[in-house]
């Protein structure tokens, strides 16, 4: 496994996953992964459908607990129980569903779980603050007091980002951030990749689009069920690289599909 | 956008600048805002108000003694104990569970109050900590099953209305009937205890000098915030409102016996909550929890914490409520907080506009439902009609808040309000 490969970028490393394991059942969803993230290091997580990433990224942030391995965060063996322990790590995670309360207004779900002064909800603070990270985003939300019901799926995902943001976490993981973004919203998504980056937050990413992956992600982690199946550096790798560690062995549908299609070229051409 | 940090006069307050928000501001401003939401389904105390309205008009037709003074007085001492059973109604299906056994938890609590006053001799005191504690610990072990055993709430209660129907009648023993004596400090307190006339104008004054300068300095503060804030206008009118409002219903009632402590006591007891629920980070876990579980336990709140603490407060605001009971009663027996009281506060949860579904309704809410369902009973019992009348009337009401509930909800999804 290439996980040298980071430790030549000279940045201390941030979280170290080694040997994990999680099983559902008789399904083993994870099966001895390996993982680095370093400081400033924007990590691609890719894989197909049931390849473990989305079992990865709850394993981090503590809503499964592995069965067998170790996950070291900023030099020390941790474990990761619950929610809270992540987030108390440093571990913000934007999940694909958001998990934001409808019923709620913008201003109380990102302060959801650590509301200022908590026996005498400081409100007024809490929107100022609201509408500075919003305006870092440059999100277009016309006021911090709607609820999240009346929002779009763009606004609701720039919600869920700004407030992961808020605990000023180490590691941010984003779960398919784009797979829901018109154009504009996805490349503002990736600029703000990029400005996590710059701050020297670790990010995970995880997406099943390849051109945001190379646009944005310093290195690419595939997962194929369960298993590492290659870390590559993005700017040393092709598209057609990663759709092979992606999908298996050389021999499969996507490879004789194109296999297929560029000798019938050939006849035609010859 | 220096708005924030040096608010200049003229420039738009920090949340106002998106250029998609429509002018809401002023009382014309917030006459649209208040059609807007009700029109897509946030109906608020709207129906509550409305009903009120038609069954006071119907009632006063019938029977020209129901909007008497001395009648009033009654309604109102009579709302105050299945009216602190609601307020823990309310906070139970904030997070979309049911407690059904308040009724009979209500019912223990007051001949555990019988027993532990007459025949054991216990001080009051001790006897009001032995309740509330009582009420605290079937709240807590409700929790319990809930969480470690992931039975239904509507289960575990279900075997708790039968399961402390059956301890009350142990714990009443064979007489099945204990009267409490009636120089009890209790029934004092739930009987004859009635604010003063200059209290209880003084309690109403302080109420609107304490809006006033809550709006004031909330406003004051946001304003400091480079936010837009409520003008002085509107917080002065919202104040006077309050101040007539509170000052003609006390008025009317020091016609005859005036403001009974008790229902001091619910009104206090309704404004703690109200604040728990609006105010702190546990109020603001309640409905996260009541909107979306799921998302609560990922934002870090330790759901099944919210989840017993909602049911110790339902249980122990139900032991209140059966200890009040059997105070205004002056006896505790096996009738004790049987019959209509636990649908009776369940409906004056609805009714008063909590949702089913959870995540939506306030503390407020247990208030103007209670008064509706004690205006039916009450009517009713007027007008000669027995129990059976009653019933049937509150069951109709009850639906009918259901339906409008369950209405509602379907508007505001399709108008992109949770």
């Amino acid at each position: 496994m290439s996980s040298q490969l980071t430790a030549s970028a000279g940045s201390p490393q941030l979280l170290t996953l080694r040997g994990i394991n999680k099983s559902f059942g008789a399904v083993a969803a994870l099966m001895d992964i390996e993982l680095d993230v370093a400081e400033g290091e924007v990590v691609a997580i890719v894989g197909d459908n049931g390849a473990g990433k989305s079992t990865l990224v709850k394993v981090l942030a503590g809503v499964h607990s592995p069965d067998s391995g170790t996950i070291t965060f900023e030099g020390q063996e941790v474990s990761i129980p619950s929610p809270a322990a992540a987030q108390h790590l440093g571990i913000a995670t934007v999940f694909q569903d958001l998990a934001l309360c409808d019923n709620l207004t913008v201003v109380d779900n990102l302060f959801l779980g650590r509301e200022l002064s908590p026996l005498r909800l400081n409100e007024v603070a809490m929107e100022v603050r609201a509408w500075e990270l919003l305006k870092q985003l440059s999100a277009k939300i016309p006021s911090v007091r709607t609820q999240i019901a009346s929002l779009s799926g763009g606004q609701r995902q720039t919600v869920a980002i700004a407030r992961s943001l808020l605990g000023d976490p180490k590691i941010v993981i984003l779960d398919e951030p784009t797979a829901a973004l018109g154009v504009a919203q996805t490349a503002e998504v990736l600029n703000l990749v990029e400005r996590l980056r710059e701050r020297g937050h670790g990010v995970i990413m995880i997406s099943h689009n390849m051109a945001d992956v190379q646009a944005v992600a310093d290195r690419v982690v595939v997962l194929r069920l369960g298993r590492n199946n290659g870390d590559f550096r993005v700017k040393d790798v092709s598209t057609e690289e990663l759709i092979a560690a992606i999908t298996g062995a050389s021999d499969n549908v996507v490879t004789r599909r194109s296999a297929a299609r560029s000798t019938s070229e050939e006849t035609h051409t010859s | 956008m220096n708005a924030k940090t040096q608010p200049t006069p003229g420039a738009l307050a920090l949340d106002l600048q998106d250029e998609r928000l429509q002018d809401r501001t002023g009382l014309r401003g917030q006459y649209k805002a208040f059609v807007d939401r009700t029109r897509s389904g946030d109906l608020g105390v709207l129906p509550v108000i409305g009903g009120l309205i038609v069954i006071w008009t119907v009632l006063q037709i019938l029977n020209p003694i129901f909007l008497s003074p001395a009648n009033l007085v009654n309604l109102a001492m009579e709302s105050s104990a299945v009216g602190i059973i609601a307020l823990g109604i309310v906070s139970v299906l904030l997070v979309a569970q049911i407690d059904l056994s308040v009724g009979s938890v209500s019912g223990l609590a007051a001949a555990v109050v019988a027993v532990t006053s007459v025949n054991m001799g216990w001080p009051v005191w001790l006897v009001i900590l032995a309740t509330v504690g009582l009420g605290a610990a079937i709240g807590w072990v409700y929790g319990q099953i809930f969480n470690r055993f992931g039975v239904p709430s509507f289960v575990i209660t279900l075997a708790g209305l039968l399961g402390f129907l059956g301890l009350q009648l142990y714990t009443l023993g064979a007489r099945g009937s204990i009267n409490l004596p009636f120089d009890s400090p209790l029934v004092y307190f739930a009987q004859l205890a009635f604010v003063p006339l200059w209290l209880s104008y003084i309690l109403v004054a302080a109420a609107a000098a304490g809006l006033f300068a809550t709006d004031y300095f909330h406003a004051r503060a946001r304003k400091h915030a480079g936010l837009s804030a409520m003008s002085l206008q509107n917080m002065a009118l919202r104040a006077v409102l309050l101040l007539v409002a509170l000052g003609v219903a006390a008025w009317y009632l020091n016609q005859s016996r005036g403001v009974g402590w008790m229902f001091v006591l619910f009104i206090a007891l309704t404004l703690i909550l109200n604040y728990l629920l609006k105010r702190t980070q546990w109020g603001r876990s309640v409905y996260a929890v009541g909107g979306n579980p799921e998302a609560a336990r990922r934002a870090g709140i330790n759901v099944k914490a919210i989840y017993t603490s909602v049911f110790i407060t339902c249980s122990t605001l139900a032991a209140v409520g059966g200890l009040l009971g059997a105070a205004r009663l002056a006896a505790a027996n096996q009738g004790s907080g049987t019959g209509d009281v636990n649908l009776n506060a369940i409906a004056a949860a609805v009714i008063g506009g909590t949702s089913l579904f959870g995540g939506r309704g306030s503390a407020f809410a247990a208030i103007l439902g209670i008064i509706v369902i004690q205006s039916i009973s009450s009517g009713l019992t007027l007008l000669n009609m027995d129990s059976s009348f009653r019933f049937m009337v509150t069951g109709v009401v009850l639906l009918l808040a259901v339906m409008l509930d369950s209405v509602a909800r379907r508007s505001r999804t399709s108008h992109g309000r949770a």
